[in-house]
């Protein structure tokens, strides 16, 4: 190519503008939405309680102390203690870690698959489609819980199996979304432009189908990792996630309710834990909704 | 170099119409239906008509972004029809295309950089530095500054967004261009500059164009010849002086008339077409346009009138120039 070459038209003066793209637009939109900056600090607590819970903890959440049963909260024991004389507020410390935990790698397991699963249904249709479709349709009727208790009923009880399980169940919710995106996608003018350029399919996915179909998937998830903590919960409640000693919330719950009137606080405290947590995630999934969904701005 | 870049032979894409829950085949939507024509090294050659006639179908089926149902399209020669899905690929480089909307044929996630970057990452040219000296240069080309590289599609406007995509088909430093409306969603002000450009870069590159449009004065303007296509086929393709001039088919002839005049004074006899374009799935039988034809005749209604030479180079499917049928009616 001989180019002519104009220098003239290069413009010095133009004032050099913050730097600007879509995940910066949205963050710089996501931090004016006071009720998820609310949620995100919400979340930053509760993370930075798991991350550090062996320094704040003040005993150790397996550490029983007979004497000092179902004692209400006091100046040595924050929030009181359990039937078995364990502080209950390490015990939830601790608990933090366990749910977060669950709620952020079930979610990321059912993510990914979902991902892969719909990207595929979608970009190529036919066959494809129809058995992928087909097999989130198979999974979608039966009550997720009730196939939840059924994996762990399988795999036995344990906390990973209850993450395995909820993971399973909620593939077809991305899986659903992806597929959806995609197909929309795939019409998009740009999509053709791609393949005009002489791009490979696989290229096109990655390069330009998944990052467009992303944000749905992340308000998704984290909207999915609230449902996820409370799958976990009632797992745990029903016996079939974490096991004892392991102070997973819907556990302490679930062992706690006989007292619920003898003592509250062993039920109130992780109840309140588990409502909390899931408001922030559900406050910052709205949140992120609203900034990355145009079809919500008013 | 002379001689003819392209040749279409015969090409149709039929799109199936199914009913009833078993799919079975209830008939075909013609959206292009056998149409020839060829385009000569270094031209611009239109293709024209209104909505829903076939000229975008045509302009994607010969990029094989969409496949063509039947037909030939030669490109230096060779049937790009047979090509396999990696030759394809290989063959694009020749041929781009530059689409009818602005907003959205740019990937809104990708910086202009990266987006006229693509083309030469896909077909491995050039190492990284050579790749970002020749985005400047095309950023250059149409008219961009240095700086705006690093920004995102919805930070430029219509008639910037265009250029980014001449750009973009530029890239490969391609033969022939196929520019579908380019210049339609823009506003008129920002038409001619897209034009001007479109012309210039001709000049430059040695371009070809398949220039596909409606506005009749864009066509005017760009255009060395045209083809009218009228419901999947084509009725008339001559150069652009003969035919503003001395247009031959009923349709052409009112499709000219509709052009506005910018002159209030000139008194221009406007021929108003009667009915609805018919249904590409239901086509007429024998001409297609003799449902609103005001010259419609007998022979109009049963036979297809082929594409004949009916002055020198210049093409019509009409009864009406078939000196053949004039002698058997006289």
């Amino acid at each position: 190519m001989s180019q002519p070459t104009i220098h003239a038209t290069s413009p010095s003066n133009v004032p050099a503008k913050e730097a600007s793209g879509p995940w910066r637009d949205a963050w710089r939109a996501f931090r004016k939405n006071k009720t998820a900056m609310l949620g995100l600090g919400i979340i930053l607590f509760f993370v930075m309680i798991a991350l550090l819970a062996p320094w704040i903890a003040p005993y150790d959440y397996k550490e029983q102390e007979l004497v000092n049963r179902l004692k209400p909260p006091s100046a040595q024991h924050w929030l009181g203690t359990d039937d078995l004389g364990r502080d209950l507020f390490s015990r939830l410390i601790y608990g933090a870690r366990i749910s977060l935990w669950v709620g952020f790698f079930s979610v990321i397991g059912s993510m990914i698959a979902g991902t892969i699963l719909g990207v595929l249904a979608g970009f190529y249709g036919k066959w494809i489609d129809m058995l992928i479709s087909r097999m989130f349709d198979i999974l979608l009727a039966f009550p997720s819980i009730l196939l939840a208790i059924a994996i762990v009923a399988i795999l036995g009880p344990s906390l990973q199996n209850a993450l395995y399980a909820i993971a399973i169940v909620n593939i077809p919710t991305y899986g659903r979304l992806v597929r959806a995106k995609v197909l929309s996608l795939r019409t998009e003018e740009y999509i053709t432009a791609a393949r005009a350029i002489g791009m490979k399919d696989s290229r096109i996915l990655i390069t330009h189908i998944l990052p467009n179909s992303l944000t749905p998937i992340i308000v998704q998830g984290t909207l999915g990792i609230a449902h996820a903590i409370i799958e976990a919960a009632a797992l745990g409640f029903l016996g079939l996630g974490a096991q004892p000693p392991d102070p997973e919330w819907g556990k302490i719950l679930s062992d706690s309710r006989q007292f619920i009137q003898k003592a509250p606080w062993t039920v109130i405290f992780p109840g309140l834990s588990i409502m909390l947590t899931v408001l922030g995630f559900n406050l910052i999934g709205d949140g992120l909704r609203d900034v990355l969904d145009p079809r919500m701005k008013k | 170099m002379s001689g003819n870049l392209l040749e279409v032979k015969g090409l149709k894409k039929y799109y199936p119409v199914q009913k009833g829950f078993l799919n079975s085949t209830a008939g075909y939507v013609k959206a292009v239906d056998d149409i020839s024509f060829s385009i000569r090294r270094g031209e611009t050659f239109g293709l024209v008509g209104e909505s829903g006639c076939g000229k975008s179908t045509a302009g994607r089926s010969l990029l094989r972004l969409m496949e063509p149902t039947a037909g030939e399209i030669l490109f230096e020669g060779r049937d790009i029809t047979k090509l396999s899905a990696g030759e394809l690929r290989k063959q694009r480089r020749e041929m781009q295309m530059v689409f009818q909307d602005p907003f959205s044929s740019l990937d809104p996630r990708h910086t202009v950089e990266r987006i006229l970057e693509e083309p030469m990452i896909v077909h491995r040219t050039g190492n990284a530095r050579e790749r970002r000296a020749a985005v400047d240069k095309l950023a250059d080309v149409v008219g961009l500054a240095k700086s705006q590289l690093q920004r995102y599609p919805h930070q430029f406007s219509g008639g910037q967004r265009q250029r980014i995509g001449i750009a973009r088909a530029l890239a490969l430093q391609p033969k022939l261009i196929v520019a579908d409306e380019p210049v339609s969603a823009l506003d008129v002000s920002i038409q001619s500059q897209v034009i001007n450009l479109m012309q210039d870069l001709q000049h430059e590159f040695g371009l070809t164009y398949l220039f596909i449009a409606h506005d009749l004065s864009v066509v005017k303007h760009i255009c060395d010849r045209v083809a009218v296509m009228y419901l999947g086929r084509i009725i008339e393709i001559t150069d652009k002086h003969s035919l503003y001039a001395h247009p031959q088919h009923p349709y052409t002839k009112a499709l000219l008339s509709a052009v506005p005049e910018p002159d209030p004074d000139i008194r221009k006899q406007r021929i108003i077409l009667q009915g609805e374009v018919p249904s590409p799935a239901n086509a007429p039988v024998g001409c297609s346009f003799h449902t609103r034809c005001p010259q419609a005749m007998e022979v109009c209604r049963k036979e297809r009138p082929p594409l004949l030479e009916t002055d020198s180079a210049h093409f019509t499917a009409c009864h009406l120039y078939d000196g053949t049928i004039h002698s058997q009616l006289a």
